[in-house]
């Protein structure tokens, strides 16, 4: 992966810069010793790794505008990161840049059950917002796979979904307002604690902005009332093509369950022997379906979907008849990637998004490319909303195949963006996809994409080197 | 739009040109013949339709599918109204409360920018991270960025039935906190409205038949402490909510103002409105206020005053051209802000030729 040459002017001035961190920040808030800065060469895009020029925690938002301002003075790149669990590189260090980790900045500020909303710095993680509300009976809706370790700032950065979010939408529909710190030092008030822009949408634009815009040092989020109850059934099916047309009917009938997952052959066997959760070891694609409400809503509900998955002759059907059963299903699933681990030491995960009539076809020509590429790939989608995550088997320590591995990844993407759909649906650009975007957008569209981060950082300071094209990148 | 001398009233069929502040501008640009449904996937809940496509039209397409626009946009500009319209004004109506805006469900744009280039962002599928959500950011932009020409947008559909719980006798204090407890009841209320003049909440769920009337009857019994419920059946949920959504409570003014708030401020923002003349109700649980009253530059005041106070920000939706004309139509943008903004609408609309001052004055 090309990465742009450091300025050799700021890498010569490392010791200074540090120092200058120093009288801005807390000692131990600067980091800048060769073993302390390696946690941070990487994040959940293993492949590529970079140890950035030094690391800052700010515990403050005035903090953090200190630092920013610093590193703008003198003309220092500035990486913003929550866990460094993104799996496109969006945190990804470059050699000259600072690392700014948001991880001590992880107070819950405040709750508001009568409004419906919490408000909560950006260390602050993903499920612990959830965990804060949940006695009152009331949750945080996405729900990314890395919810246990991710943080809220990162999800506003990467517009992050879940496997609910059929149902409950994606991080930017469940955002009421945040706090940005722009690349000069100002704090930007976006929203608040009311629906709706008086005005252009800066929300919606700042969400999924993979900290090209600024750094997010407070969100108000949305909090829901959980249902009654929930339950979830397995349906195995004899081909990849029966299951997707089984979707389709369901979806056609006028039921949304909150969550509706499809999972193939590999990825089955990967995850059952993994979570026990009694996958169908012979099916070829299997569906987990979960709906929401009362215990007699649900029973009705999953009845309906039983019906119309028998009209497509599944192999097997499972109904959880209970919430330990429900959470067994869901463990095979939630630790899918987990479960790909210990088949295989690498996987590169993609994740496009297809129109879902499309599923049967995108599934066939990717196994055919698999057999090409000589590389496994297991597959798990978000089936409800087209949102597809192929795994991609490889072993790191041979370059051929770490080579392949991304070529086929490419190759499953152009292929979504060809049947109609798009490069990420939930994971971001970050420095995974940055090269294929052309494959999306044409150059006048991606220029103005450009020329609303030059709007907000005209120097290209902000997490530069990620989203757009290399070759393109020209501060204005 | 490479040949405009000079600015460009941008809009469909101009229903909405009465909403926010009037645009000087010699030649009008219309998408009003962009008509027509280029994509409609009911399986796969999306959309497509040219930017001059009347709503009406896209409404009666999803019905006859047994789907609809999830934000419910309001009718209230007669029969006129393009779906680029609703869009570009991101009009949404009770739905909105727990269902999203029609900003939450646009999914790809098609427009043409200030240099007169076609572009398309976003998509046709439902999750979408590719790049910046710039279709997103048009939506609710007031053709002051782009010429949208064809949206893209998710639908649902339509619930089996409607239920509606009419609880009477609540002042806004308590119709607001009765509100409150129906949204955080777990009953998926999709709807929730407090009429002053009726001293009424409004609360409405849409499910299969079974949940609604389970629902309905569970919610009824846990807000008994507001008072006896009357429970409505769907034809009488669905006339109710239609005249919620086209803001039929909301007495006849010379001009109207919609304010969003925390809704436990609703109250108190109606209480000050009221004491400068203005009437108004409330819907999204007392996130919206809708108010009419005379069209002075004095009850705007009350109004922005009343919703500055409490957090909030209005759009003065109607009135004469000489009311908006003279004030903030919408909340002015703080000065580091209003400097980035200059440079987006720069990098869109390089000559300024698009609804110049339709949000706020040059």
């Amino acid at each position: 992966m090309e990465q742009p040459a450091p300025k050799p002017e700021i890498v010569a001035r490392r010791a200074e810069i540090l120092a200058g961190l120093k009288a801005i920040l807390p000692d131990e808030a600067v980091i800048g010793d060769a073993i302390s800065l390696k946690p941070y060469e990487t994040d959940g895009l293993t492949a590529y790794r970079q140890v950035p020029l030094a690391v800052v925690l700010p515990a403050t938002e005035a903090e953090v505008v200190a630092v920013v301002k610093f590193c703008h003075l003198h003309g220092v790149r500035m990486i913003p990161r929550g866990a460094g669990t993104s799996l496109s590189g969006g945190a990804l260090p470059l050699a000259d840049a600072v690392v700014v980790g948001m991880m001590r900045m992880n107070e819950i500020l405040e709750i508001n059950y009568e409004d419906r909303y919490a408000v909560v710095q950006p260390g602050v993680t993903n499920i612990a917002i959830t965990q804060a509300v949940e006695d009152e009976k009331f949750f945080y809706a996405p729900d990314p796979s890395s919810q246990l370790a991710c943080m809220i700032g990162g999800n506003v950065s990467m517009n992050s979904g879940g496997a609910h979010c059929l149902k409950y939408g994606v991080t930017a529909n469940n955002l009421l307002g945040l706090r940005l710190v722009t690349v000069e030092g100002e704090v930007l008030e976006i929203g608040g604690k009311h629906m709706d822009a008086a005005g252009y949408d800066w929300l919606g634009l700042i969400t999924g902005s993979e900290g090209q815009l600024g750094i997010v040092t407070e969100v108000t989020v949305r909090i829901l009332r959980s249902p009654e109850g929930q339950r979830a059934m397995l349906a195995g099916f004899a081909s990849n093509e029966v299951a997707g047309a089984c979707v389709d009917a369901i979806i056609s009938s006028g039921i949304i369950p909150v969550a509706l997952e499809f999972m193939d052959k590999p990825a089955i066997h990967a995850c059952e022997a993994f979570a026990h959760a009694g996958y169908p070891l012979e099916a070829e694609a299997m569906l987990i379906i979960e709906v929401e409400g009362s215990e007699a809503e649900q029973t009705d509900m999953l009845g309906r979907i039983r019906e119309i998955c028998e009209g497509f002759g599944p192999i097997s059907m499972v109904v959880s008849e209970s919430a330990e059963q429900s959470a067994a299903i869901w463990k095979g699933r939630k630790g899918a990637f987990g479960a790909i681990g210990r088949i295989s030491p690498d996987y590169l995960c993609m994740d496009g998004t297809i129109p879902t009539s499309q599923l049967p076809a995108v599934l066939r020509r990717m196994s055919a490319m698999s057999e090409e590429y000589g590389l496994k790939v297991a597959n798990i989608f978000h089936a409800g909303d087209g949102n597809l995550h192929p795994l991609i088997m490889f072993d790191a320590n041979d370059p051929v195949s770490f080579h392949k591995a991304e070529a086929f990844g490419a190759d499953i993407l152009k292929l979504c963006v060809e049947v109609g759909g798009c490069l990420t649906g939930e994971h971001g650009v970050g420095i995974e996809k940055r090269d294929l975007m052309t494959a999306q957008f044409s150059p006048s569209e991606l220029d103005q994409m450009r020329g609303i981060k030059s709007a907000f950082d005209p120097g290209w300071l902000l997490n530069p080197s990620k989203v757009f094209p290399l070759s393109e990148h020209a501060p204005a | 739009m490479r040949a405009a001398a000079g600015p460009l009233l941008v809009q469909g069929n101009g229903t909405k040109a009465g909403m926010l502040r009037p645009v000087q501008a010699a030649e009008t640009l219309s998408t009003a013949r962009l008509s027509g449904i280029t994509l409609y996937a009911p399986n796969e809940l999306v959309m497509s339709a040219k930017a001059g496509t009347p709503l009406k039209e896209v409404e009666a397409a999803l019905a006859e599918k047994g789907q609809q626009m999830i934000g419910e946009p309001p009718h209230i500009h007669g029969e006129g109204q393009t779906i680029g319209g609703i869009f570009a004004t991101n009009f949404s109506g009770p739905r909105r409360v727990t269902g999203g805006a029609m900003r939450d469900h646009i999914l790809g744009v098609r427009a043409v920018n200030g240099s007169g280039e076609a572009q398309n962002f976003g998509g046709r599928v439902l999750k979408n991270v590719t790049g910046l959500d710039v279709a997103k950011f048009l939506t609710g932009s007031f053709g002051t960025l782009a010429v949208m020409t064809e949206v893209t947008f998710k639908v649902l559909p339509k619930a089996e039935a409607t239920g509606t719980i009419v609880i009477r006798g609540l002042d806004p204090a308590l119709g607001v906190k009765c509100m409150a407890a129906g949204l955080g009841s777990p009953y998926s209320v999709s709807g929730a409205a407090y009429v002053p003049e009726r001293k009424a909440v409004f609360l409405r769920i849409e499910e299969f038949a079974a949940s609604v009337k389970y629902r309905t009857e569970k919610l009824a019994g846990e807000l008994a402490r507001f008072g006896a419920a009357e429970i409505l059946d769907t034809a009488a949920s669905l006339a109710l909510w239609a005249d919620i959504r086209d803001c039929r409570p909301l007495a006849a003014g010379a001009a109207t103002w919609r304010v969003t708030v925390a809704p436990s401020a609703a109250p108190a923002i109606l209480r000050l409105a009221e004491s400068a003349g203005l009437a108004g109700f409330l819907d999204w649980g007392g996130g919206l206020i809708w108010l009419s009253g005379e069209a002075t530059e004095a009850a705007h005041q009350a109004v922005t005053g009343a919703a500055r106070a409490h957090g909030g920000v209005w759009w003065l939706m109607s009135g004469p051209d000489s009311l908006r004309a003279a004030v903030d139509v919408v909340p002015k943008e703080a000065p580091a802000l209003a400097a980035i903004s200059a440079r987006v609408k720069e990098r869109f609309d390089p000559k300024g030729i698009f609804n110049p001052g339709k949000m706020r004055a040059a």
